[in-house]
């Protein structure tokens, strides 16, 4: 007997396109209520995953589970409890935000009046009330998103699936959509989403996995991922170009657990960072910039792959 | 106070839930194009028709008196305009079949990007594909009807049989839609439709039958020009116009329309697919 907690199962998912393998027998559990993250760079996998879950796009190999129903055979009646943000607007710019809305309801056969009294609860939920009779083509891409998250909740989903929700917003505009997904997480709401942002998946994932080349490289909580795979603090630091190699040999010595030589900065892998960055003082390096954090998904994606998230 | 977001539905739905059929999810699509034609359609009205007016007026009645006086013995003794009218009427169907089957279905894949949101509901791609078709019919339906009150305005109508004219026309703009339609779906570029204008709107309309018999053609270009599906419109709306059509060339003329627009439906049901869900 599944379990009925488990909303979407796979196992050795596949995806090829011709020759490509954009997604390379991937396996992987989300359970109700849970906010799963997809983290990686572009064209590690991550949409062609959400387009198979979102039934969408048939899986090349591979099982794949989602509300205890096979996404090739029950396509419509799966989309018709999921509700999808996809990377790219697909909103009709023509006519203005509620009549959105209205296309997208009745899209899931829900009645004129439903839709109207849901419309009213989710513009205000995205701060758009005072735009419903506008047409959506002058609004901002930060609106655009709030609206296409609106139209995404129509049908009232169990779970809502996010690609790459805050890609080209401004800080500002991201910091806006992530409260408001919070929220719905708050409430209950199944989330799943992809990003190449780490912040993003540190602020909203509960649990999330590192992809990359299609693979899984590591799948864990933030912070579960970070001790496992990082050091409490990073020290960061920036030498002048020329010296930059040098005092990357000489860095060496302070045998920190892990060392980036990474083309503008170094990064330390240590426990404490301001006892190394007096360690490196004591070595005779004056670096032009020093930074201590803590560690985050950049840090376990670099120690993963070898290679940063954002570039 | 900051607003309350919605709450997850927590259980699956009571009880098996019948699936909708196809026919409902494609009149879901056909609702979507009607909710966007709201915006559009007193221009397209006014459109549809002054082109009937215009050509029926130039050509039906001013290039037709030079026409009638030189004798109508080839066109079966009638008078120009009434052998014209008939015709341009399929003729007026196949462009606004091609029109509804080629830049809304590239916009709506390429740049609006609204067939992706429809994918993502419930919908299939069949159901995106015929709820587009059943709006082409009702752009037909609508088109074809204020051609046949202009033409009965100019007194271009010669039999009651005219009323049959009417849903031959519609059928011979959805043998063009359906095939189009199926075929634009897989189209990256736009310039790929100047290409069906070019090389088969506008020939098809000037050599189909609709201005001139096609017996005036050379007689190489005439079984070219009889297999034309325009032509097969155009010969069957003019023979019900005039009230001389037979069972056998209607049924012929009729199968022939149907088989296109057939192919096309069972063609698009896997382009659409295809374009959809990659």
């Amino acid at each position: 007997m599944p379990d009925p907690e488990v909303l979407i199962r796979a196992k050795d998912l596949t995806k090829r396109f011709g020759d490509f393998t954009a997604v390379d027998g991937i396996d992987f559990e989300l359970r109700r209520g849970e906010a799963f993250g997809f983290l990686g760079p572009n064209g590690a996998g991550k949409s062609s995953t959400m387009r198979m879950i979102g039934c969408v796009s048939p899986r090349s190999g591979g099982e794949l589970s989602i509300l205890g129903m096979d996404p090739v055979a029950d396509g419509p009646a799966i989309r018709a409890r999921l509700g999808v943000v996809p990377q790219e607007d697909t909103l009709d710019v023509e006519l203005t935000v509620r009549e959105n809305l209205l296309i997208y309801g009745r899209y899931f056969g829900l009645p004129r009046n439903v839709i109207s009294e849901r419309t009213d609860q989710l513009l205000e939920f995205v701060q758009l009330t005072d735009r419903g009779a506008d047409q959506v083509e002058p609004l901002s891409g930060g609106l655009k998103r709030r609206l296409t998250i609106a139209r995404s909740l129509i049908n009232e989903p169990e779970i809502l699936l996010l690609d790459e929700p805050t890609t080209g917003l401004d800080p500002q505009a991201r910091h806006v959509v992530w409260d408001r997904l919070f929220r719905l997480k708050q409430r209950g709401v199944t989330l799943v989403l992809t990003t190449h942002y780490m912040d993003e998946a540190e602020q909203l994932c509960d649990r999330l996995v590192v992809m990359d080349g299609g693979r899984i490289a590591a799948a864990g909580s933030p912070r579960e991922l970070i001790e496992q795979y990082s050091t409490a603090e990073v020290l960061e630091l920036r030498f002048d170009p020329g010296e930059h190699e040098q005092a990357a040999e000489k860095l060496a010595d302070l045998r920190a657990q892990r060392t980036e030589v990474l083309a503008d900065r170094i990064l330390l892998y240590i426990p404490n960072g301001d006892i190394a960055l007096t360690a490196v003082r004591d070595l005779g390096l004056v670096p032009l910039t020093s930074l201590v954090r803590r560690s985050t998904l950049e840090d376990v994606f670099l120690r993963l792959t070898g290679r940063q998230l954002e570039d | 106070m900051a607003p309350q977001a919605p709450a997850a539905r927590q259980a699956p739905p009571a009880g098996p839930v019948p699936a909708p059929s196809s026919w409902s999810f494609a009149v879901r699509e056909f609702r979507y194009w009607t909710t966007n034609y709201r915006r559009t359609w007193r221009g397209s009205i006014y459109s549809s028709v002054l082109s009937p007016v215009l050509y029926l007026a130039a050509i039906g009645v001013g290039l037709g008196t030079l026409v009638n006086k030189h004798g109508s013995a080839r066109l079966g003794h009638i008078s120009y305009l009434a052998f014209l009218a008939p015709g341009l009427l399929a003729a007026a169907a196949m462009e606004t079949g091609i029109g509804e089957s080629t830049y809304p279905v590239l916009g709506s894949v390429k740049w609006r990007r609204t067939y992706y949101a429809a994918a993502a509901s419930p919908l299939r791609p069949a159901d995106v594909f015929h709820g587009h078709l059943l709006f082409t019919t009702m752009r037909l339906v609508m088109n074809c009807a204020v051609f046949l009150a202009v033409m009965a305005a100019f007194g271009a109508v010669k039999s009651a049989w005219v009323i049959a004219a009417f849903p031959v026309a519609v059928l011979t703009g959805l043998a063009f839609a359906a095939p189009i339609e199926a075929w634009a779906i897989m189209v990256t570029k736009d310039t790929s439709f100047a290409m069906i204008f070019r090389f088969g709107l506008i020939p098809l309309f000037l050599f189909s039958g609709t201005f001139f018999p096609v017996s005036q053609l050379p007689g190489w270009a005439q079984p070219i020009a009889y297999g034309t599906p325009l032509w097969h419109g155009v010969a069957l709306c003019r023979s019900l116009s005039l009230g001389t059509a037979t069972i056998g060339e209607t049924l012929l003329h009729v199968g022939y329309l149907a088989a296109l627009a057939a192919a096309g439906i069972a063609i698009g049901n896997r382009t659409y697919r295809r374009r959809l869900y990659v």
